[in-house]
């Protein structure tokens, strides 16, 4: 049973270094949704003997709003906004893929020196580490809206794994409530977008610091 | 208590609707100003009966914040600070109707009324807070309705400069606050004024000054005054009265409040304060008389009062460091005996320039004149309410001045160090009231004696009938408090034993006493005399000639203009000459060198020499300071975002 959970852990970090690298924004959306669904099956696969129904029924609803109704909320927001369609990163894919391993070397130091709880299942801490990290790897190194929104969405897939790690058995009450907190920003950030793009023609967020306020010399200096 | 609570809802609920109401203006000013007065009259009966039955009322009511806990405590010296600010607001609120009058359709009159009642109501809440977090709410809330209000004429560029510098003061002023109350509470678990243990001596130093300095920005001594006369003249009148006559006290009354937590003083602390009052009533009595606008005249004047309590508080705690009782009751008393008159004749005085800008349109000198006859009421309750700021009797500012006196005398024949605090005590005084008399008699010759300068002086009015009673009941409020200053001995030693020490206030008791009632049987006789002379006046002036009406200052010319007068600037100039080191006016003068001389031109200007000289040059070093920084500052959303994990990392790495 462990050993399929540990798969799982290997095919999440996997994902992480393909996100790392992927230019498609529609492949970059279902690398996430697939990491979402992924993520979700864990706690099933996680526990000794068979699942909870509670579980199960909390495992769908995740699985349905990461797999299902994000990714079509995201795809048609790129829709929409008429962006191009690659993620236009700022540092090149090799820097990315080089930082993503840097992320998972210093997660795994980390998970050695967290002073956590014993764990069952292999990997577990540093691939919810390394998740987060990528996830915010996605947000400081993609210039577009909509990378920013899928990397708070693998900053949310490495919370929910750690939270697994630390509460085997209901990581549930933790997800719910960071669950809740993600779709409201989804949405926000969706509705968000589509004004940027129709107000700006792009969603390039770069272009949005003409609207900082700090210049230098319009104080007299 | 209860009364207290409902005073407080009264006001909250008052400003709400004046707020509601801010469309009607007749409606919104009925709302404020009914809220105000009835809940000065609920708030005045419990501050009362502290007072004079000395026991402490408190309450405590549910408030879930952290750290924090509503419990408000009116002990005598609460109580003592608390019935200026209602008498004040009260009376201001009924000014107030009238004098905003003139703003309807202009001004949001709700917006003003409700910053108005929820500034008493913050001020409320500071004088009784028995909890740092519930204080530093009510402190944070009186910065921002006064703010609101000192923008009241906001498209006024000088208003708005006003405010900034005022919104600057308060936000530095309550960090410092931050700051002694962590380290007043760093060793209880709350923070209520009550469990606050007194800190070691290093640590009693630091809480000392900072609270010096944060209680001093509101409480405006020199150098901290810089943001008084902007904002003062710069709100309405009404505001300015309550602002300069009681929200200013608010400093002084932390600063005592936190002293009595940092037993035993220690010397220098006393010296501190003996020099920055000495200061700030020296300096801020020559600037008021460098001014050229009344309100601005008043402010300077009140951060002079400010400097003679602070320095009456450093006579007292030098006078305690050197067990000299008697001098540090006298001391002690006539700090918050000053509190409490200059609360009412600054108010009045406030009252009064507030009729001048509303009848004449202006307070700058240089445009009024001749008003006594325009205006002879607002000119007799102005002279009533200056003749209290010179601290001349029969009037309320000699009381309190004159118990400092007599403590700086008492020191005299005590030890070395004590007689030097005394003689500097007397001396700085002495030379502020002399100046003082010189700035009034100037303000209140300026503006209500000789001939108009400009027609807008000409064609001033009267001020209307609830200014007038406003103003009225001031007066005979400071008339009342002088002559029965014997009355608040009672309320008076309670409040000191409250806020320093009970063995002070029995000494303020006994010390005080037979001083007030000599000044106030010798008022009395004063009073006697003038109102005897005045119903034998026919005997004792025998040639009573029909009163002829002639130009004022006619001087022998045959043709007198108004502009020959002797105007402000030359009023005050030999004295401001002799002090321009510390005054530093610039200005230009005429030099007469032809038998014939052409066209000539004079102008002094008073300058704010701390600020030019001291904030602004800090300030533009701070400011270049941010600058090196403002690399880290460009805008990008995702450097932002690294910049929190970056930080979000090393504390993890930190911790690890």
């Amino acid at each position: 049973m462990h050993t399929f959970a540990e798969l799982i852990i290997v095919f999440i970090i996997l994902l992480d270094l393909a996100l790392a690298v992927t230019g498609g924004l529609s492949s970059c959306i279902k690398l996430v949704a697939l990491q979402g669904v992924v993520a979700g099956l864990l706690p099933l696969l996680a526990g000794s003997g068979a699942p909870h129904p509670r579980a199960v029924v909390f495992a769908l609803v995740i699985i349905t709003l990461k797999g299902v109704v994000f990714p079509s909320l995201l795809a048609r927001a790129r829709d929409r906004s008429g962006a191009r369609k690659d993620v236009e990163p700022l540092i090149s894919y090799p820097a990315s893929i080089m930082l993503c391993l840097g992320a998972f070397i210093a997660s795994s130091w980390m998970g050695s020196r967290l002073p956590l709880p014993e764990t069952n299942i292999a990997w577990i801490v540093p691939a919810s580490l390394a998740t987060i990290f990528t996830g915010f790897l996605l947000i400081t190194t993609r210039s577009k809206a909509i990378t920013q929104v899928l990397g708070y969405l693998v900053i949310e897939n490495g919370i929910y794994i750690f939270g697994l790690a630390l509460f085997v058995e209901q990581p549930m009450m933790v997800e719910l409530a960071i669950l809740l907190d993600v779709f409201v920003a989804v949405f926000v950030m969706g509705i968000a977008i589509f004004h940027i793009s129709r107000e700006f023609d792009h969603i390039d967020t770069a272009e949005l610091s003409e609207l900082n306020d700090w210049r230098r010399g319009e104080y007299g200096k | 208590m209860a009364l207290v609570l409902l005073s407080f809802v009264i006001l909250l609920l008052s400003a709400l609707l004046a707020l509601c109401l801010n469309r009607n203006t007749h409606r919104a000013q009925d709302a404020g100003a009914y809220g105000a007065v009835s809940a000065s009259i609920a708030g005045l009966i419990p501050a009362v009966k502290v007072l004079l039955s000395g026991t402490s009322e408190t309450l405590s009511l549910p408030w879930p914040v952290p750290l924090g806990s509503f419990s408000l405590t009116l002990d005598p010296l609460s109580a003592f600070f608390l019935i200026p600010v209602f008498v004040l607001t009260g009376l201001s609120a009924v000014y107030g109707v009238d004098y905003l009058k003139g703003y309807s359709g202009r001004k949001p009159l709700g917006l003003a009324w409700a910053s108005f009642n929820v500034l008493t109501a913050a001020m409320m809440l500071v004088f009784t807070a028995a909890n740092a977090v519930l204080f530093m709410l009510g402190w944070e809330l009186m910065a921002a309705a006064s703010f609101l209000l000192v923008l009241f004429e906001h498209e006024k560029p000088q208003s708005r400069r006003a405010a900034f510098i005022y919104l600057a003061a308060g936000g530095t002023g309550a960090l410092m606050l931050l700051a002694v109350f962590a380290l007043l509470g760093a060793n209880s678990s709350a923070l209520d004024f009550s469990s606050f243990a007194a800190p070691t001596r290093a640590a009693a130093s630091a809480v000392f000054l900072l609270a010096l300095c944060g209680f001093g920005l509101k409480a405006g001594f020199i150098p901290l005054h810089v943001w008084l006369p902007e904002a003062h003249p710069a709100a309405p009148s009404h505001v300015s009265a309550v602002m300069s006559g009681v929200m200013i006290k608010t400093g002084i009354y932390g600063l005592i409040r936190i002293l009595g937590y940092l037993r035993p003083w220690e010397a220098w602390w006393g010296w501190t304060l003996l020099v920055l009052g000495a200061v700030s009533c020296l300096v801020g009595v020559l600037f008021a008389l460098a001014q050229h606008d009344l309100k601005r005249v008043l402010a300077y004047s009140s951060i002079e009062n400010i400097g003679i309590i602070l320095l009456a508080l450093g006579l007292g705690i030098i006078g305690v460091t050197h067990s000299a009782y008697p001098l540090a009751a006298l001391a002690f008393a006539g700090a918050l005996l000053h509190v409490f008159n200059h609360s009412l004749f600054k108010g009045l005085l406030f009252m009064g320039a507030g009729a001048v800008l509303h009848g004449a349109g202006t307070a700058e000198f240089e445009a009024l004149g001749g008003l006594s006859k325009r205006m002879p009421r607002t000119a007799l309750l102005f002279l009533a309410g200056a003749a209290a700021a010179c601290a001349l009797p029969p009037f309320n500012g000699f009381a309190g001045e004159f118990l400092i006196y007599l403590g700086a005398f008492r020191g005299l024949n005590s030890s070395a160090p004590v007689a030097l605090a005394g003689v500097l005590a007397g001396l700085s005084l002495a030379s502020a009231g002399a100046v003082a008399a010189a700035a009034f008699t100037r303000a209140g010759g300026c503006t209500f004696l000789g001939e108009p300068r400009t027609p807008r002086a000409a064609g001033a009015h009267e001020a209307g009938g609830l200014m007038l009673f406003s103003m009225y009941a001031l007066a005979s409020l400071c008339l009342a408090a002088g002559l029965l200053s014997p009355l608040l001995l009672v309320p008076l030693s309670r409040a000191v034993g409250a806020g320093f020490g009970g063995i002070y206030g029995a000494g303020s008791g006994q010390e005080a006493a037979a001083p007030l009632i000599y000044i106030s049987a010798g008022a009395l006789l004063l009073l006697a005399m003038v109102a005897l002379a005045f119903a034998k006046r026919r005997s004792l002036f025998p040639v009573a000639r029909a009163a002829s009406e002639v130009p004022t200052w006619d001087c022998g010319y045959a043709a007198p203009t108004p502009r020959m007068q002797y105007g402000a600037s030359s009023f005050a100039q030999p004295l401001t000459d002799f002090f321009q080191p510390v005054l530093r006016k610039i200005g230009q003068y005429p030099v007469l060198s032809e038998y014939f001389p052409g066209k000539a031109s004079f102008s002094a200007e008073a300058q704010a020499v701390f600020y030019n000289s001291f904030y602004t040059p800090a300030a533009s070093r701070i400011r270049d300071l941010a600058y090196r920084f403002s690399w880290l500052q460009h805008g990008r959303l995702q450097i932002y975002i690294m910049y929190i994990v970056v930080s979000l990392m090393g504390l993890l790495l930190w911790k690890l």
